[in-house]
């Protein structure tokens, strides 16, 4: 066979390996019962690939053909090793006894879900989770990931082995969750990603690259988890990432520097991202079973729509937020409440809530509640308090673009 | 799989009535864990004021008053049991009435051959 066509089939392969690596990879995960196990076979079921493939044509079926290579070169791996290891002949015994499945795209499916509840198990870290996600999941590197997150890689690999090492020897199980359990696991999936989500949009402007991309991924994923499990929380989440995510560009100058919502060009807002969005926070509101990422992505809609700050429906963000308020209390949520009350009512509304709040100290070490006390009293002409406040918010921020923009606010006031 | 059910607790806060409902508690719970065949063993502790620490140390026994380490919660019981994955431990977990009290950790078994089993 000439070098042309060993490349031509080389191009081919990646093709299939970006699109159906991982789920070759979670289906096989649920045969071998071992995540490193089925790492190994992933890999050399693709270089199999590469030779058979050249010889004999493409089949018409590769992800099967690859779980079918993963799962005998497993077998091979296994008997070659059982010398060694007593507890790999159970599996090997196992894979014997039971005839070759040979997947349908549903149990496929359900193999791509499993591998991602067990990735985000409560019993695992919420760092291990995230490390396990991005890696198992979506098929990044440890060094993507370690750079990502600024840590050092073998710090990050020796999470993921820790990880691997616990659902192994504490047997966490390789299934969804059975519908009793669904909400209270489905949460810790969802906020897995909206955690790599934020870690990548709430970035200084030298790393946001690279930090962008956690963003894309967490998209990503959400849209993967809709497409699998069509519930209305997953919705309000992707949802709620995309309205988001469509600000991007218009929510820091080309020098890096922070612009508030009602500043910024709305031109520039994704429009594509943002008619996404809509569709999906309706599909969920109408189902009636939405929760907290519906009704923030039903918040989030609501700016989107409008043309300008002054022409924000702000009546209707109140109400959103006093249901918010109700399916999930916090001081945060309450923070905003009285932020979208002041715009609707006027400053002189809002600033008694934000007391009020502060006075309770929930949030007195949160800078954005002090940022946005300064901001009321500057509206309202108290000067003085406005300058206590926006100093307060300037010690509690650790975000540089943050400290630029309060730094800014103070120069102003005089 | 077999786990083995580590029940922590504040001793200082239970009333003598709470133990005695969380025993008979507890009891009905390791009948109805027998039934299933997940049940392998599982006993209170006497406080941790009547505990006895040893330690070989240069070949010297050394015994002394007290845990090995004073927490703010203490071992107060533990449950061993039987069962198919963490998810289903984690199930017994929350039934053990002291978890209502203090903190359940569930510790994986691990096997070792040579060891006389419980069962």
């Amino acid at each position: 066979m000439n070098q042309n066509t060993v490349n031509q089939m080389q191009k081919q392969v990646d093709d299939i390996y970006r699109s159906e690596s991982r789920r070759v990879f979670a289906t096989l995960i649920r045969l071998l019962g071992d995540f490193d196990l089925a790492e190994e076979a992933l890999h050399e079921a693709f270089a199999a690939a590469v030779e058979q493939w050249t010889r004999d044509g493409v089949p018409t079926n590769p992800r099967s053909w690859l779980i079918s290579a993963g799962r005998f070169k497993a077998i091979d791996a296994i008997r070659r090793r059982t010398r060694f290891q007593a507890s790999l002949a159970e599996i090997a015994e196992r894979l014997d006894r039971d005839p070759a499945p040979l997947e349908g795209t549903d149990d496929v499916e359900d193999d791509r879900l499993r591998l991602i509840f067990t990735c985000c198990h409560p019993a695992l870290s919420p760092e291990a989770q995230v490390a396990l996600t991005l890696r198992e999941v979506c098929g990044l590197t440890t060094e993507e990931i370690a750079s990502a997150f600024l840590i050092t890689t073998p710090t990050l690999a020796q999470r993921i082995v820790r990880a691997k090492a616990k659902i192994r020897d504490a047997r966490i199980p390789y299934q969804v969750p059975a519908i009793a359990e669904l909400p209270e696991r489905l949460d810790s999936v969802l906020s897995v990603i909206y955690l790599v989500f934020n870690e990548g949009y709430s970035a200084s402007a030298g790393e946001s690259l690279t930090r962008s991309d956690l963003s894309n991924e967490a998209i990503r994923l959400g849209r993967l988890l809709s497409e699998l499990l069509p519930n209305p929380e997953v919705m309000g989440l992707l949802a709620l990432m995309l309205f988001q995510e469509s600000r991007r560009t218009a929510r820091s100058s080309p020098q890096g520097d922070l612009i508030l919502l009602e500043n910024q060009d709305r031109s520039l807002w994704n429009r594509e991202q943002i008619a996404e969005g809509k569709v999906l926070v309706e599909r969920a509101l109408s189902s009636q079973r939405f929760g907290a990422y519906a009704l923030q992505a039903a918040i989030a809609a609501v700016h989107a729509e409008s043309p300008s700050a002054e022409a924000t429906d702000w009546g209707r963000i109140v109400a959103l937020y006093n249901v918010l308020a109700r399916v999930e209390s916090s001081p945060v949520v309450d923070l905003n409440r009285a932020v979208a009350v002041a715009m609707r009512d006027g400053p002189s509304a809002g600033l008694p809530l934000i007391d009020a709040i502060l006075a309770r100290g929930d949030l007195t070490d949160y800078h954005l509640a002090h940022a946005a006390r300064a901001d009321l009293c500057r509206r309202l002409g108290k000067t003085a308090d406005a300058r206590d406040s926006y100093q307060q918010a300037l010690v509690l921020t650790r975000q540089e673009p943050e400290r630029r923009f309060l730094e800014k606010r103070l120069r102003e006031l005089g | 799989m077999k786990y083995m059910l580590l029940i922590y607790s504040d001793e200082n806060a239970w009333t003598e009535s709470e133990k005695e409902h969380c025993y008979a508690e507890s009891v009905q719970l390791t009948q109805k864990l027998n039934a299933k065949g997940q049940y392998l063993g599982s006993s209170p502790l006497h406080s941790v004021s009547t505990a006895t620490s040893v330690r070989i140390r240069d070949g010297k026994r050394l015994v002394t008053d007290g845990p090995f380490a004073e927490t703010h919660e203490q071992l107060g019981g533990y449950f061993l049991i039987d069962a198919k994955d963490l998810d289903e431990a984690i199930n017994i977990a929350g039934r053990i009435p002291a978890a209502r009290k203090g903190t359940v950790e569930i510790r994986p078994i691990m096997e070792l051959s040579g060891l006389l089993s419980d069962q």
